[in-house]
């Protein structure tokens, strides 16, 4: 494939790279809104366009079940699911981890059940927060192109040896048409090398795998596995820098936009990132001083990152998509307030949790969060969490 | 590969894939079962075992009884998680990746592994048709958590989840079949075997790796633990199962059904019943009726492979 640029929808774009990245087993279980990038596999690999197992397997629990074998034999793997099927590999996904699996999933994110509901939030993914798997968050269909390449070449690094989900808005961008830029195969190879697993599963070679653990092992095992993933962290940047080279596209752990001179930022994780920036400049227009925040590297979290892009702010208003029930707000606040606790002049943060299910949350929506969560700020309103756009 | 035509424990595999020193109970015939299958399947073979009893004596990290590639995942996906070991090996061998050789994928699992929580993975596995053998070690409870029942547990059978009381005579429902469902996702190769007939064992195992597809062998475990009998007679429980008819020994090879093992003489059930603890509260009228069942469920068989009584 020669590089070009194309008008296409996420999911097959997505579904390109993986076959560009020429993976070697698909495991995978129907669920929307993933099911374009799945069902664009299998057509794939049914037109030869791609030499691959794709196993239609039963359930979400054995697509992960799947993942782990081909893995563990040292195959490029790959699967996607949203919602419901997370929850039902859930166990399965932890596994994954604890075992150093790598393979990269496409996490079309989606509302949790219950009620039922098919649309996009995070609930899903911040189930799974604490499972050890490496979590990126990305913004359009470029950076799901991109990020599938990078997620291989992060996932099978000898240094990382960690599964990666790569987290993207169901539906606002799974099934959305636009540009992407396809990167020619020959840029391909050179950036993503063979999978080159030293412990594979082969007879030539005898290992056992997934040994159980009594309690004088398991809290080193534990240890082993958070040090795996904060070894990740320097692997990460590296890959994202390498692709960066070849392609022109660079990404950041914590990536800002007109923060330099702002006061106060909007904070943003996924696919809102882009409509903040639009509602940022229109309110530059009129002197506000505020700028845009996004995390894209949520596992393993870059405390150092965040903290340097936040230094001297007055106040951030952190946009949650889920909520924890009965803590103290979202998660992703949760997370940027203990990276500030105790710090002299840590920014105020006010937390709003908008856009569940799907919920739109326009222009006009983001304009009246910044400026409502700044005065609060100001206010020294910051505890708890306000659900946005809540009817009476 | 080379068949056993003639039974001499000298022509057995020396060589033991599945070494001592495990962590098994005394007497257990699982263990032995498990280190039969492996000698009959050889070096070439990949592992993948559900969690229970045989992954817990085996593994306690940083040992390992296993000399083959081995990976335990989970309770209920060992039929999934070498449905993986096989598509990677196939895509990676016909993408020039690793050398082709010829590597049996051989899925195990507990009766509770197989027949309750792995049902849906062992079913799709099957119906998917990978190159793969699964062995159910059937104990008949989940031993490893202390004796519960499963679907596979007989009816009648005292365990912690269905125990004997006034008002319960056990176990209320009959065992699950598993080789029958097995049979009815048209593989080309299901067997029932038992570790108390170790040739006929190892010679179903190597056909069941030989076949190409999916194959399913379903292995009665004698549990002297579970079952309360003294260690020194898993042995011969299992004889005694397979001559009173309870657990037949028989092959369906595409779907044609070939009978194993024909008793001498057809041994009453009480032969089997007695002696063990957890049927030592059922009395003779309701070992009546499991007799016939017994006795019913042993002509189908019969009928299905053209023997006659």
């Amino acid at each position: 494939m020669a590089r070009q640029r194309k008008g296409i929808e996420v999911s097959i774009a997505m579904a390109d790279a993986v076959a560009q990245a020429d993976v070697d087993v698909i495991a995978a279980y129907p669920i929307t809104p993933q099911t374009h990038i799945v069902e664009h596999l299998s057509e794939i690999v049914a037109n030869g366009e791609l030499d691959a197992e794709y196993v239609p397997v039963e359930s979400e629990h054995s697509a992960m079940s799947v993942c782990c074998g081909s893995s563990a034999v040292g195959a490029r793997t790959f699967t996607s699911t949203s919602s419901q099927g997370l929850a039902l590999m859930a166990e399965i996904f932890f596994i994954a981890a604890s075992m150093r699996l790598p393979m990269v999933m496409a996490l079309a994110n989606r509302s949790l059940s219950g009620p039922l509901s098919i649309w996009n939030d995070h609930t899903d993914t911040m189930m799974v927060r604490d499972a050890g798997w490496i979590h990126i968050f990305v913004e359009n269909g470029q950076e799901s192109y991109d990020n599938v390449f990078c997620g291989f070449r992060i996932s099978e690094d000898p240094t990382v040896m960690l599964p990666l989900a790569v987290n993207l808005d169901g539906f606002i961008l799974t099934h959305m048409i636009e540009p992407v830029i396809y990167e020619d195969n020959e840029t391909i190879r050179k950036y993503l090398p063979e999978m080159r697993m030293k412990n594979a599963l082969h007879p030539d070679n005898p290992v056992s795998m997934g040994c159980f653990a009594m309690p004088e092992i398991y809290t080193e095992a534990q240890m082993s596995r958070e040090q795996g993933l904060l070894n990740a962290y320097p692997a990460i940047v590296k890959a994202w820098k390498e692709w960066g080279d070849l392609t022109g596209r660079y990404y950041q752990p914590i990536e800002t936009y007109r923060t330099e001179d702002a006061e106060y930022c909007i904070v943003t994780m996924g696919s809102y990132g882009e409509t903040a920036m639009e509602v940022v400049d229109a309110l530059r227009e009129e002197g506000e001083k505020v700028g845009v925040v996004k995390i894209r590297l949520w596992r393993p979290f870059p405390f150092e990152d965040f903290r340097s892009a936040v230094e001297g702010k007055k106040s951030l208003i952190v946009i949650d998509r889920a909520i924890s029930f009965g803590g103290p707000g979202g998660p992703v606040a949760l997370e940027l307030r203990s990276a500030l606790y105790g710090r002299p002049n840590a920014p105020a943060i006010v937390n709003y949790v908008a856009g569940l299910a799907g919920r739109d949350v326009a222009r006009s929506d983001f304009r009246k969060i910044i400026l409502e969560g700044k005065a609060k700020a100001s206010k020294g309103e910051t505890e708890g969490f306000t659900l946005y756009g809540l009817r009476g | 590969m080379d068949k056993f035509s003639v039974f001499s424990s000298r022509l057995v595999e020396k060589s033991e894939n599945f070494t001592s020193g495990h962590r098994a109970c005394q007497g257990c015939a699982e263990a032995l079962a498990v280190r039969h299958v492996m000698k009959a399947l050889g070096r070439d073979t990949i592992v993948a075992m559900s969690t229970g009893c045989m992954e817990i004596i085996s593994s306690p990290l940083p040992l390992t009884s296993w000399r083959v590639p081995w990976i335990h995942n989970a309770f209920e996906n060992s039929a999934a998680v070498i449905s993986g070991c096989e598509s990677g090996i196939k895509a990676m061998m016909r993408k020039g990746k690793i050398p082709a050789k010829k590597i049996n994928f051989v899925a195990m699992g507990g009766d509770g592994a197989t027949a309750d929580i792995g049902m849906g993975a062992l079913s799709g596995a099957l119906e998917r048709g990978h190159n793969m053998v699964y062995v159910c070690y059937d104990n008949e409870a989940y031993m490893n958590t202390g004796i519960q029942r499963s679907s596979s547990t007989p009816y009648g059978a005292s365990t912690t989840t269905s125990p004997a009381g006034k008002m319960s005579i056990g176990q209320r429902t009959q065992k699950k079949n598993m080789a029958q469902i097995a049979v009815a996702h048209n593989i080309p190769y299901v067997a029932t075997a038992c570790s108390s007939f170790p040739f006929d064992l190892m010679e179903k195992v190597k056909r069941a790796a030989e076949t190409p597809g999916a194959a399913y062998v379903h292995v009665l475990s004698v549990c002297p633990t579970g079952w309360r009998i003294p260690t020194q007679d898993a042995i011969k429980y299992g004889r005694l199962a397979v001559d009173s008819c309870v657990f037949p020994l028989y092959e369906v090879i595409d779907g044609k059904y070939k009978l194993s093992y024909k008793p001498y003489k057809k041994l009453a059930l009480t032969e089997y019943l007695k002696g063990q603890g957890r049927f030592r509260h059922l009395t003779d009228k309701e070992i009546e009726l499991i007799q016939q069942r017994v006795d019913k469920d042993y002509e189908r068989i019969l009928r299905l492979s053209k023997e006659e009584e």
